[in-house]
């Protein structure tokens, strides 16, 4: 990093770099959050259901998300969901939505099947005799599972779906396939802008390493405080 | 849906003039395989050392293999791609700057995708090959101190022989992710199987089916990796050890 090396190009480009594409990212980061473990719960629940089509159908869809990269995931849905929204709103010509709810969706979508698999995990991690214990009170499944199995649930795999937050995070820099102005997109609309690929690139690789390394860092102190709580 | 499905696409040939669309995609899965076995092999020899070298008794050498652990598992993949495919010839020695930037296609992206997959990937199999060695019950290593073995030697003998066995089953999501993951390097203009299904897409406008053909290659890929994985984790397997649990991510 020579003498060459233009400082001047990331600080005029910080308030585009971060109100525009930091707070894409953030909000990205959240909502697949928020909407990935809902609909990863509700999918942990119905793969751990006796009722075996429910179980085969959430097995088959998990499986199927683990199984492919998520820039393919990324380009199937910025392209089906539009069919889907045309076919839903009217005359079936397939509406175009723009990379951000493409990404909120697919991200959603995504996430769900790995959040699944370790609120599947939590949910096995409570003893068999707790859930008997719920039906001999006389509640009903879902009194059992939202009253005693899944707060007990979500308190031990907490530091789990923290970290996975965190992959999660990473993770919509791929956004980038689909032209969207996340932080990564906005570093690299500069970069090619200003031809200043090196200064834009390692700032981005500086920024990403601050937050996630600050992160799994906050989610080592909360597992040691959560382990000896328990 | 208003789709004008047409599987006959496939039989088309593509204009790049190689063949029919069904040819280039199992090229493109060739660049696949080829990206992420390379890189593989580059993860392992990287990971299994310094996931050893974090179990070793040196606080330096441990803190060295934390710091190089963080910096790769803490930037994004498609990042760390840029870093290599943009940042690093600018880095280098302008000769050698030089000739990586004209080093002609594929190769030109082939390269910097399989050192930074390689590395990527590294780190996660240093943390595999920790949680086996710290896996192992701590008298295994008094017991080599006891036969009066060196370090060395309790690594060679009595430690590293089971720390393999045992993580070889997490390895065989690594052997996966590598996979699933070398599709990033369609960012840096590699055409392997992601990048090809969407070239056909924007050559042919058939959307669905270019990405249904590449999601169905790779299913088969993946199932196939999983067979033999489980093949060769039960020749490989220690009785009455159960496996590490593998950590998340993708």
């Amino acid at each position: 990093m020579g003498p060459g090396f233009d400082f001047d190009v990331i600080e005029r480009s910080l308030p585009y770099l971060f109100k525009e594409g930091m707070v894409f990212t953030v909000t990205l980061t959240l909502i697949a959050m928020a909407g990935g473990i809902v609909f990863g719960t509700l999918l942990a629940m119905m793969r751990l259901s006796s009722f075996r089509p429910l179980s085969l159908l959430a097995g088959g869809y998990v499986n199927l998300m683990r199984s492919l990269p998520l820039v393919l995931v990324i380009f199937w849905f910025f392209f089906l969901v539009p069919y889907i929204y045309g076919a839903l709103k009217g005359d079936g010509k397939p509406i175009p939505i723009g990379p951000w709810y493409s990404a909120v969706i697919t991200f959603i979508m995504f996430e769900a099947a790995y959040y699944c698999e370790i609120m599947r995990a939590g949910i096995q991690s409570i003893p068999r005799g707790q859930i008997w214990a719920g039906y001999a009170l006389g509640l009903n499944y879902w009194q059992t599972m939202g009253r005693i199995v899944l707060p007990q649930a979500f308190r031990n795999m907490l530091p789990v779906l923290l970290t996975q937050t965190i992959i999660l995070f990473q993770d919509t820099s791929l956004v980038y396939v689909i032209s969207a102005t996340d932080f990564l997109g906005a570093a690299a609309k500069i970069a090619n802008r200003d031809y200043r690929l090196v200064e834009m690139y390692t700032f981005a690789a500086v920024i990403y390493f601050v937050i996630s390394f600050g992160l799994s860092y906050m989610v080592k102190q909360l597992q040691e405080r959560i382990a000896v709580i328990r | 849906m208003n789709y004008n499905w047409s599987w006959g696409i496939y039989l088309q040939p593509e204009p790049g003039g190689t063949g029919t669309y069904l040819q280039y995609l199992v090229v493109g899965l060739g660049w696949t395989l080829a990206t992420a076995l390379a890189a593989w092999v580059i993860a392992l020899a990287i990971g299994a050392v310094v996931g050893t070298l974090r179990t070793t008794p040196f606080p330096w050498i441990v803190r060295l293999g934390n710091a190089y652990v963080e910096i790769f598992r803490n930037v994004p993949l498609i990042v760390q791609m840029f870093l290599w495919f943009f940042v690093m010839p600018e880095l280098v020695p302008k000769a050698l700057g030089d000739w990586i930037k004209q080093m002609p296609p594929p190769w030109g992206s082939y390269v910097p995708a399989v050192l930074c997959l390689g590395l990527f990937t590294s780190v996660r199999i240093a943390e595999q090959v920790r949680a086996g060695i710290n896996s192992l019950p701590r008298g295994q290593r008094m017991a080599g101190t006891a036969l009066g073995l060196t370090l060395g030697q309790t690594y060679r003998f009595v430690i590293l022989p089971m720390a393999f066995r045992i993580v070889l089953p997490p390895l065989t999501s690594e052997s996966m992710n590598i996979i699933k993951n070398s599709s990033v390097a369609l960012t840096i203009g590699l055409l392997e199987l992601t990048g090809r299904a969407r070239a056909m897409q924007e050559f042919s406008f058939k959307v669905f089916e270019a990405f249904a053909a590449a999601t169905v290659i790779y299913l088969i890929t993946n199932l196939i990796v999983v067979l033999l994985m489980r093949a060769l984790e039960n020749k490989v397997r220690v009785p009455g050890f159960i496996a590490a649990p593998s950590s998340g991510g993708h």
